[in-house]
């Protein structure tokens, strides 16, 4: 018996989530004494997530597996679970972990929890805490298959450094066909995506148009982040739908969240209330997002946002 | 082509969320219910089908009988008929079993689904009907072509999109892009009066136990007042994250 924990990795390097997963995998084990076994598909330098509190890696070279795919990837994981006897399996909330655990689900016949934000309340009968409602609510829910799948929430439980070694070992398991095959894929390699982001700079309505973001970009330059925007920036066409946030946009759960003439509806905040620091800058200090706002500044974001800028330059400047 | 279009019920997006019960269920008192959002999508580029290929359009839902008149929205804005599996929705899994019998039964050729719905979230139905019928399967969906049974989709991942090429029997988890907000049908008059007279089946269950059981819910601690920075003292505010926040 083991605790598996699928780890993500891109163009060979592994994700943050793929440490995050691996660390909650460790305290999973350690609650039903047992050990982490990873499962990694063409990932480089996987001995590190020793350091997480895996003790051993499964490690998967082929070229078959080049693009993700889900039902491959599903066959994978499945397979590896089948070989450790893993009673949890923990997977990430990345769109690609979304996309293979109810495949997985349904080979393992292992009830999947997605959306969860902490290491298990109990383990008999198993139980995790998960955000639902779109983060208005959360749900203590029992998973009863013998097999059980956590889909961990990013950033929510965070990286443990366990000090440990893993060693490895080559897997490889029959890659089933799949109908489903990629023909292309545009993605902007030099640009944090909201998904991985620690911080996100999001602009709304507020800006008055999109010759405007410029300052929204330069902002999130200085600190690292990704940009994201309100619906109906993203309606307008002001910016692109990828990066509408929001409940019928994507979820962001990022240690920094900077709103900037966003007024917080309350199905813009469904969406991003599981970030951790939320910061609002607004002319209307009467905003309904400064009743969600951890810091506020009640101004004209031409005015804050180049200050802002220019503080931070000098922040890091004497940081460095 | 036959499409059969998964429809969820849930609590329209404003709605207060509280629970009764000692927080053992949902409160459903003075809450709306609506198409769950990433359907509307998946239905209005259904309808397109429809109009430009010939399809025909059936819409599912797993639920009690509250759930009809969403149902009957769904045909006002043009399904050609509704099927309603005579259960309540336990967890993602049982709702996949009862829909997996449906789609098997009716030889869909396209399943339109939600990415995910706005009340559990759980992004798994679509997945697990995938994974019980065999059929191929794209979610994040927010472009979907089809030729005869040969599809091209275009599917919303971390950073960026990428286009693959599939074919029917197909599956897809669906949400905005797959039409335009603007384009998403609304009901009217003429609508809603034929869909009183469209076809609702209602069906009974097969047999199929949830995996999970939510034990109970809880609602997000009380925040704590926001503190206000002036605007002419942004050094404060750097301050603050760095120190006190410590997130930068
Ligand atoms: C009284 C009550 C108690 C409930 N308790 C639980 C619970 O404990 N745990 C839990 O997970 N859920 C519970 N549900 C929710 C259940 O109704 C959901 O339909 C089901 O769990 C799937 O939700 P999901 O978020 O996983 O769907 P997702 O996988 O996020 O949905 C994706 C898509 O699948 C389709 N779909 C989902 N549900 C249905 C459906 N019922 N009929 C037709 N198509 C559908 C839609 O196209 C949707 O967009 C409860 C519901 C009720 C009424
Ligand atoms: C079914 C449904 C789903 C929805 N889903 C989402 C969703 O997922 N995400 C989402 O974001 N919205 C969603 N919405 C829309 C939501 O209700 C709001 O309309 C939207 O979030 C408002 O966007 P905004 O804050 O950018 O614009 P506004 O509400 O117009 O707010 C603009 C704000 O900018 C401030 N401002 C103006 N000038 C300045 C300045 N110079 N400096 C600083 N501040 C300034 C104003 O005081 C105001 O507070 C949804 C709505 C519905 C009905």
């Amino acid at each position: 018996m083991s605790i598996l924990v699928y780890t993500e990795s891109e163009n060979g390097k592994l994700k943050k989530a793929a440490l995050e997963v691996v660390s909650y995998a460790k305290a999973v084990a350690d609650q039903m004494g047992t050990s982490v076994t990873a499962v990694a598909v063409n990932a480089d330098n996987v001995e590190s997530l020793g350091n997480y509190g895996a003790s051993k890696v499964l490690l998967v070279k082929d070229d078959s597996l080049k693009d993700f795919n889900a039902k491959k990837y599903a066959t994978v994981v499945a397979e590896a679970a089948k070989n450790e006897a893993a009673k949890v399996v923990v997977v990430s909330s990345s769109a690609d972990s979304k996309y293979l655990a109810p495949l997985l689900a349904v080979n393992l016949e292992a009830g999947y929890v997605s959306n969860v934000i902490a290491a298990p309340s109990n383990v008999e009968p198993f139980t995790v805490k998960r955000s639902a409602f779109t983060n208005k609510a959360f749900a203590n829910v029992e998973i009863t298959t013998d097999v059980k799948i956590v889909g961990l929430s990013n950033n929510s439980y965070g990286l443990v450094e366990s000090g440990g070694n893993a060693s490895v070992e080559d897997f490889s398991p029959s890659i089933p066909e799949s109908g489903v095959s990629v023909e292309s894929v545009d993605k902007a390699t030099d640009k944090v995506s909201i998904a991985d982001a620690e911080i996100v700079v999001s602009g709304g309505r507020g800006l008055k148009g999109p010759e405007n973001w410029g300052m929204i970009e330069e902002l999130a330059d200085v600190l690292g982040a990704a940009t994201a925007c309100s619906k109906p920036v993203s309606d307008l066409g002001w910016r692109p739908h990828s990066e509408h946030v929001g409940q019928t946009g994507k979820p962001v759960a990022s240690n920094l969240y900077i709103a900037v003439g966003i007024s917080g509806a309350i199905q813009h905040l469904a969406g991003i209330n599981s970030s951790k620091v939320k910061v609002v800058i607004n002319t209307d200090a009467e905003a309904p997002f400064f009743k969600a706002a951890d810091y506020g500044v009640v101004g004209d974001a031409f005015e804050v946002v180049p200050q802002l800028i220019e503080k931070l330059k000098a922040f890091k400047a004497s940081n460095a | 082509m036959k499409i059969l279009v998964c429809i969820s019920h849930v609590p329209d997006t404003t709605s207060k969320i509280n629970f009764t019960d000692g927080d053992s269920k949902f409160d459903t008192n003075g809450v709306q219910f609506v198409i769950n959002p990433n359907d509307e999508f998946g239905l209005t580029r259904a309808m397109w089908f429809k109009e430009k290929q010939g399809a025909s359009v059936d819409v599912v839902n797993v639920g009690g009988a509250e759930t009809e008149p969403t149902l009957r929205k769904a045909l006002a804005i043009g399904a050609d008929s509704a099927i309603r599996v005579n259960t309540e929705a336990t967890d993602g899994f049982s709702v996949a079993k009862q829909l997996a019998k449906v789609v098997n039964d009716g030889g869909y050729d396209l399943v339109i689904a939600g990415r995910e719905s706005i009340d559990y979230n759980g992004a798994m139905v679509p997945g697990m009907l995938a994974g019980m019928t065999g059929a191929n399967y794209v979610t994040n969906c927010i472009g979907l072509e089809v030729d005869g049974t040969t599809v091209k989709a275009v599917r919303e991942i971390d950073g960026g999109k990428e286009t693959v090429n599939t074919s029917l029997p197909l599956i897809i988890g669906g949400q905005k892009g797959l039409v335009e907000e603007s384009d998403l049908r609304i009901p009217n008059m003429r609508g809603i009066m034929m869909a009183r007279k469209k076809p609702l089946k209602v069906i009974e269950p097969i047999e199929a136990s949830a995996e999970t059981k939510s034990v109970s819910f809880e609602k997000p601690a009380p925040k704590g007042a926001v503190k206000l920075v002036d605007a002419d003292n942004i050094d404060e505010l750097v301050s603050l994250l760095h120190n006190e926040a410590k997130v930068i």
